[in-house]
């Protein structure tokens, strides 16, 4: 941990040395979000609802999901450039050095800008459990924040298939955006209003709706089972697959070389 | 002690025949050709020696590097250094070894070299004392005092390379390979560099496996050539020795080439 908090302070001070494309990259990055945001709230200023979730609940469930991009971002960038790494023969230097190679990867670039649509994420989050009449008791605290913790990992597990798949190709990989990017925009309205289909694949592929759907579901009063509120656990298990091909990627690069 | 017997490694490259037509069908089907880089390598390095390794381009120096170094699992043969399996025990091993690439920085781009020896010193849980005794060693034998408060990005060639074998040794590794470490240095910062492995491995003992083309730097650094063609080790033993081989040839040049052809490997 302290380690990893030396990584950072490096690239603080690599960020000091190009101050102005920090912070330009940063105000880019909230007039994005801004204006995505703006999309839902001029959508609501015509219809008062979609499929029953007022502007409020929608809200409740794109600030998590927001959060959560920006997290796992912020702090598993590293994966997602991976491509770039591989093809410098970065990962070599990483293989000569002393410590886990997933740390390394992860430590090896934060994306600091993600900060400001973190801030936004928090703005937001704030704003919904204030306005939206939620009674929070300390199980709905602890499942919201479950819900943002899940949604981090998930981002970062599909972060590191991303990465792991740089093993065998780095061509052709932006199928994987569809699932993170994709995600996140999907991630704007509940997973539910898609249709069957698409909520199908986001709770048993790639269990989005699971740290989405249907704990705010829950929150919301729509589900009353208190077990629901367990599934954004489905999150931080999906790492173990995840893990699993990173580590089989991890052995075809050093049997290959490339 | 570096011991290496019977390594073979071969890679499957994916070829196909140019134009789009060919290349629309290596979708679906992808024909391979294995090329076999290592075949049947055995060598053994005692502590203390300076082994220069050489070939020409692609006779197998990198892939055998990658392996020593933990890098890359050869499909057969063993290897133990210091009594570890490189592959196996990548941690242990790594924490033993420093490894210089030529053609790629370990430096942080945009900090003071400075800063990427403090975050080496983390990296290998360096103590601090031994850290600091090191460091003052390697800027004044490498003369870096000048160029450790410069971000790496804004250094020379030379000045890099210099920063690059400290950044290398800051954990006191007992073995050390370099590949290429004088590519594309100016005579004097080629000059200042082999004097200073020369001196390691007096003063420390470290043993050093080189890779290099350029043969100046194995007559200053190597006693001892390892001499590798097309995944095979064709000879092994002094440069004296090679020398005798090619009375006639008058640089160092002219007489590898003329080995490099008599194995047919160039």
């Amino acid at each position: 941990m302290k380690l990893y908090l030396q990584y950072m302070k490096i690239q603080i001070q690599s960020i000091m040395e190009h101050k102005m494309s920090f912070f330009l990259t940063l105000i880019g990055q909230v007039i994005l979000t801004v204006t995505a945001f703006l999309g839902i709230y001029f959508m609501f200023l015509r219809f008062h609802s979609v499929k029953g979730f007022t502007y409020q609940e929608v809200l409740l469930g794109y600030s998590v999901v927001l959060f959560s991009f920006s997290m796992s971002e912020l702090f598993a960038r590293g994966f997602d450039t991976f491509a770039s790494m591989v093809s410098r023969g970065e990962f070599d230097r990483i293989m000569v050095r002393p410590r886990n190679e997933i740390f390394q990867v992860l430590a090896s670039k934060m994306e600091f800008t993600r900060i400001g649509k973190l801030v936004q994420a928090l703005f937001m989050l704030l704003y919904v459990i204030l306005k939206s009449g939620i009674v929070w008791t300390p199980y709905k605290i602890y499942v919201l924040v479950s819900m943002a913790v899940g949604g981090t990992a998930l981002f970062s597990g599909l972060f590191l298939i991303y990465a792991a798949l740089c093993f065998f190709t780095i061509e052709g990989l932006e199928f994987m955006n569809i699932f993170t990017d994709g995600g996140r925009e999907l991630g704007k309205y509940p997973l539910g209003i898609y249709g069957n289909a698409v909520l199908k694949f986001f709770t048993f592929c790639v269990p989005l709706a699971m740290i989405q759907y249907y704990p705010l579901l829950y929150l919301i009063g729509k589900e009353s089972r208190k077990i629901v509120g367990l599934c954004p656990l489905a999150g931080i298990l999906f790492l173990i697959p995840c893990y699993i091909i990173w580590k089989i990627g991890v052995k075809h690069y050093t049997s290959s070389g490339s | 002690m570096i011991q290496v017997e019977h390594v073979s490694k071969s890679f499957r490259i994916a070829k196909r025949n140019p134009g789009m037509k060919e290349a629309v069908k290596s979708l679906w089907h992808r024909e391979y050709e294995v090329v076999e880089a290592l075949k049947d390598i055995s060598f053994s390095i005692k502590d203390g020696e300076m082994v220069g390794y050489i070939g020409p381009n692609g006779a197998g120096k990198s892939s055998s590097i990658k392996i020593l170094s933990g890098i890359l699992t050869p499909e057969s043969g063993t290897v133990s250094i210091n009594g570890r399996i490189p592959w196996k025990q990548r941690k242990e091993h790594v924490k033993e070894i420093g490894v210089v690439f030529g053609q790629r920085s370990q430096l942080w781009w945009d900090v003071p070299v400075m800063d990427s020896f403090y975050l080496l010193k983390d990296i290998y849980s360096v103590p601090k004392q031994q850290f600091q005794e090191s460091l003052t060693e390697l800027i004044e034998l490498l003369n870096l005092k000048e160029i450790a408060r410069t971000p790496a990005r804004q250094l020379s060639l030379g000045q890099r390379m210099r920063c690059e074998i400290a950044a290398s040794l800051l954990h006191s590794p007992k073995i050390l390979f370099l590949d290429e470490p004088t590519i594309g240095l100016d005579a004097v910062s080629k000059l200042a560099v082999r004097e200073f492995i020369l001196k390691l491995n007096q003063t420390k003992k470290t043993t050093v496996i080189l890779t290099t083309h350029d043969m100046q730097d194995i007559e200053a650094l190597a006693k001892r050539i390892i001499l590798i063609g097309k995944g095979k080790i064709l000879s092994d033993g002094t440069l004296l020795e090679l020398k005798q081989q090619f009375p006639n040839e008058e640089s160092l040049d002219e007489m590898i080439a003329s080995l490099y052809k008599s194995y047919q490997i160039s």
